[in-house]
């Protein structure tokens, strides 16, 4: 039993994959990027009045998001829509994908979430410099403190700010692969179980009915994951853009 | 369509009615559990409360082994900094329970 194995990258496509180490994380972010394109493709083709599942589908999330981003940011958020629509749907169809058999989770590495996160905090800081300046800095600087104690304060803000990098890509990553590996060691226990003996049945059972409820929340997991990542972006890019 | 129970009103009165009925219409803010509009478990508010303040120490315990090792001043900074990334810990679950930094007025979420 090995529930840290299937977290392991290898090469697929022969060996045109093999010499530009192109892995089954990659394909599944391939496959993510092109089903979104799918659903919005599909579902804004057929532009009627009364939509049908699919462009129903793509206008709620398309509504879904741009609330999101007007509710937190403010009207500037409309700039931030691509962004965080992007982040949203790669994020939660990335959880969504990894819940299927043989599939490959591409969130369950931190990697791939620090990437996402250091995208945002830069893109945020970038906002933040050019709206307002060398202004950006005074964010660092709590309103109504002594000059005195500033030194301290003003450390301990940056480390916060700095902090914000860890704990997004933390979140997301830790929340996948808890889930999977959680999966993993419940499934073995169904084999195990199952290959001891005639007594160890109901165990079994057991187990394998903990392994479906946890598909059903790792579902759950995998979507609120996505959403807390969206509205993290936006609150920071809130604060990118107000600096309060 | 029964169109009984309420015939008045416009599509949008009646839509906003239903709406507030379902409960849709809650503003999702940074503390909400989620989509489902439930409110976050305690065991996920512990989680978040503890990723916080790890994260912070982690950067800070980071930065102060890298100046240290850059600096030659071994342990000096790293006491240092892990002093600062505890507090900026403890500043980060202020501002997640909602009670940092927010001068009146400021409507934020």
């Amino acid at each position: 039993m090995d529930p840290i194995g299937q977290f392991q990258l290898h090469t697929v496509g022969s060996f045109v994959g093999a010499s530009v180490n192109f892995t089954q994380a990659n394909l599944m972010m391939l496959l993510a990027a092109a089903l979104i394109l799918a659903m919005l493709y599909f579902g804004a083709r057929p532009r009627a009045i009364v939509p049908g599942r699919l462009q129903a589908l793509a206008e709620l999330s398309y509504n879904f998001i741009l609330g999101m981003c007007t509710d937190q940011i403010g009207e500037e958020g409309r700039k931030f829509f691509p962004l965080v629509f992007a982040l949203f749907f790669f994020i939660l169809f990335g959880n969504l994908i990894g819940v299927w058999p043989y599939a490959f989770t591409f969130t369950s590495h931190i990697a791939t979430t620090l990437a996402l996160a250091a995208m945002v905090m830069v893109l945020s800081t970038v906002v933040a410099l050019r709206l307002h300046g060398w202004k950006f800095f005074t964010y660092f600087v709590p309103a109504g403190v002594p000059k005195l104690i500033l030194p301290l304060l003003v450390p301990i803000e940056v480390l916060s700010y700095v902090s914000r990098l860890v704990s997004l890509s933390v979140r997301l990553f830790a929340n996948m692969m808890a889930g999977h590996v959680m999966l993993e060691v419940f499934g073995a226990f169904i084999v195990m179980l199952g290959a001891a003996g005639v007594m160890f049945w109901a165990p079994a059972a057991l187990s394998f009915a903990t392994t479906v409820a946890l598909i059903g929340f790792e579902i759950l997991v995998g979507t609120l994951q996505a959403y807390v990542f969206a509205v993290l972006t936006c609150i920071y890019l809130h604060d990118a853009v107000h600096l309060h | 369509m029964s169109g009984g129970e309420d015939g008045g009103g416009s599509f949008e009165d009646r839509l906003r009615a239903a709406r507030r009925r379902q409960g849709l219409d809650t503003r999702p803010s940074e503390q909400s559990g989620g989509p489902d509009g439930s409110g976050p478990s305690a065991l996920s508010i512990g989680l978040r409360v503890g990723l916080e303040l790890v994260s912070a120490l982690a950067v800070a315990v980071a930065i102060g082994w890298w100046l240290d090792k850059w600096l030659h001043t071994s342990p000096v900074l790293l006491a240092l900094f892990v002093l600062l990334g505890g507090a900026a810990g403890m500043l980060n679950v202020w501002r997640l329970m909602g009670l940092g930094r927010q001068p009146p007025g400021d409507k934020r979420n």
